[in-house]
């Protein structure tokens, strides 16, 4: 699997702001890409400058291994995270459009099929919900057949029927072996959509690797939970454990060690749950600050 | 081109299908001209007016009479246009003892009937002959003027600030579209929706109020056309670099209004201080509504008005030359 495309110590500044502030990775082909933070981390403004939006202060974006040149623009698709278009246009007409100004087409047909756009195509693009909005959006991204699609945020303000509804989408563009790059700071879909994540934090990566990976090293197992009532009393457990809002609950290294400790020891297992830690967690303890739905940074 | 094209349709219908802007394009210049008819249609002159040019001794009957007024003049010419154009109903040029009227004026046959009555000297009679220039005839190259100030400026200026604020120029700044196929397939849409609106104002004015076409109009479309591309170059050269359509706006009125007042669409310049009509001349629209003017009331035909031309073909150029330098997509 290849390297699709590389950032090398990218650096962005607005004003005294340091937007984006020596950021390297590289995007494996094929995969989908996850960018993962709080509003405000630099995850748009990285994401501008390797669609070539934005002119990076410094620093190089590689295109299977080349500097950019011009027919990049041909190879990409991208979907903003507010994009307006023209007015008075059908969906159908919106997608004719961006078609024509391709060298390279895909045929609409498809595209129509694939978003499922069918039901609204005749309509004048501004009279659609968010979720259809962002099917045709998504539509005129993929007008050029590109190898590589640019998401951001694109579930955003989608209510969660929607959301799911999208991420079916990308499922299957993902099947055909596109790469897919994605901001977003909803947790649960960085989970099940990207295979990479990349974490960052104030114009900074603050971590990276497979939402997997990325749990199990920083939560190791997950953690079993029992009522505390079905404890016996004075038991002792040889992993570390803590009791909230009546129930107790271990961090185990190993879960069969634990399993068999319990019923070792007498604990009923009925009633027990098994905590799997999500990147909200993941999140929280790498800032020690939390996000919200709409991307906002939470009080604690 | 393909790209070029698309955008160029794309356009097109979004305009046409903006009917409350396309109901406005259509309706208020047709209800300023009815509006400015009526308001001067009013024949408000109660004395026969007549110039008198040159000086003698002994001077006609006809100038001692009460209820006529005469008006000297001190250059034949001038006295004999007004007359054509019945702002005179009689001119008296002395010194050659010869009286002009106008043929197809009914108060200089009245006159003339006055002046023989009465005479102590004989004069010998000339003629000319014109229409009456009613306000109207004077004003719908104003209207025209001011259909394509304000069509090509907000037409262009406005809107592709519009875009550039709202993110369609962002989303099509992701694509391969160079700036150059964006620009010229915003400007010929306008520069048609604009001149197909100069049209309809002129065939359905003309179809109630009956106005004076006395040029030819294959001239008449040349200079509209000139006047068109010349304004929607201006119109781009303010949409290079604003952000906000506020901003735009604004700078846009404040540009519009002195060139609304100062290029003769309303009212003659004539007789105003000499400043005002030299800044009239660096605003393109006072080119075409002079050109305008000569071709549909004097009948001049292009070599007449070359002046306005070049000077309308010579801004075209700068304005095209400083937004190709100006525009920016962000």
């Amino acid at each position: 699997m290849g390297v699709i495309l590389e950032v090398r110590d990218l650096h962005k500044s607005y004003g005294k702001v340091k937007a984006v502030d020596g950021v390297s990775f590289s995007v494996p082909e094929g995969t989908c890409f996850g960018m993962l933070g709080p509003n405000g981390a630099g995850k748009t403004t990285t994401i501008e400058m390797m669609e070539s939006i934005l002119a990076q202060d410094s620093g190089d974006i590689l295109y299977k291994g080349a500097k950019i040149g011009h027919s990049f623009k041909q190879n990409i698709g991208i979907q903003f995270q507010n994009t307006s278009l023209q007015e008075f246009l059908t969906v159908k007409e919106t997608l004719e459009l961006f078609s024509g100004l391709y060298p390279k087409r895909r045929n609409l047909d498809e595209i129509v099929e694939v978003c499922d756009l069918k039901e609204f195509l005749d309509r004048d693009n501004r009279k659609l919900s968010g979720g259809q909005r962002q099917r045709m959006l998504l539509g005129v991204a993929l007008v050029n057949d590109p190898d590589l699609l640019f998401l951001d945020e694109p579930t955003t303000g989608l209510d969660p029927h929607a959301r799911r509804d999208f991420w079916k989408l990308i499922e299957s563009i993902k099947r055909e072996g596109k790469t897919v790059i994605l901001t977003t700071h909803y947790m649960d879909e960085a989970e099940i959509l990207c295979d990479e994540l990349l974490v960052m934090d104030k114009g900074k990566i603050i971590e990276q690797g497979s939402p997997n990976e990325l749990l199990r090293k920083h939560f190791g197992e997950p953690a079993v939970r029992l009522p505390v009532g079905a404890v016996p009393s004075g038991a002792q457990f040889s992993c570390p454990s803590d009791e909230r809002n009546g129930e107790l609950r271990l961090q185990c290294a190993d879960m069969n060690t634990t399993l068999k400790e319990l019923l070792d020891k007498g604990v009923s297992l009925n009633g027990m749950t098994v905590e799997r830690r999500n990147l909200d967690d993941l999140f929280m303890k790498l800032t020690g600050r939390q996000v919200d739905i709409t991307g906002n940074e939470v009080e604690l | 081109m393909k790209r070029f094209w698309v955008v160029f349709v794309a356009r097109n219908l979004e305009f046409f299908r903006d009917t409350s802007s396309l109901g406005w394009n259509i309706i208020f210049p047709v209800l300023l001209i009815f509006g400015f008819a009526f308001a001067f249609n009013g024949s408000g002159q109660s004395a026969y007016k007549v110039g008198v040019f040159g000086d003698t001794a002994v001077k006609p009957d006809i100038m001692s009479y009460q209820h006529i007024q005469f008006i000297p003049y001190t250059n034949l010419p001038a006295s004999l246009s007004k007359l054509t154009h019945h702002q005179l109903d009689m001119v008296l040029d002395l010194p050659a003892r010869s009286y002009y009227i106008n043929t197809e004026s009914s108060t200089g046959y009245l006159l003339e009937k006055i002046l023989h009555s009465s005479t102590n000297t004989s004069l010998e009679r000339k003629v000319v002959t014109g229409k009456v220039v009613r306000y109207v005839d004077w004003f719908v190259p104003g209207v025209l003027g001011m259909n394509i100030l304000f069509g090509c400026l907000f037409g262009v200026g406005y809107v592709i600030v519009r875009y550039r604020q709202n993110g369609v120029l962002k989303r099509f700044k992701a694509t391969p579209l160079r700036s150059i196929e964006f620009i010229t397939a915003q400007l010929l849409s306008r520069f048609i929706i604009v001149l197909f609106f100069s049209v309809v104002t002129f065939v359905g004015t003309d179809f109630f109020l009956h106005f004076q076409m006395n040029g030819n109009y294959l001239d008449l479309l040349i200079v509209t056309a000139l006047a068109i591309l010349c304004m929607v170059s201006l119109g781009l050269l303010f949409s290079t670099r604003f952000k906000s359509e506020e901003l735009a706006g604004g700078v846009m009125n404040l540009v519009t209004f002195p060139m609304m007042l100062l290029s003769g669409i309303f009212f003659s310049l004539e007789g105003t201080p000499k400043v005002m009509q030299d800044a009239a001349l660096a605003l393109p629209i006072t080119h075409f509504v002079n050109a305008a003017r000569a071709i549909m009331i004097d009948g001049a035909g292009l070599a007449a008005v070359w002046g306005n031309l070049a000077v309308l073909a010579l801004m075209t150029a700068g304005f095209l030359a400083l937004s190709a330098v100006l525009f920016k997509w962000e």
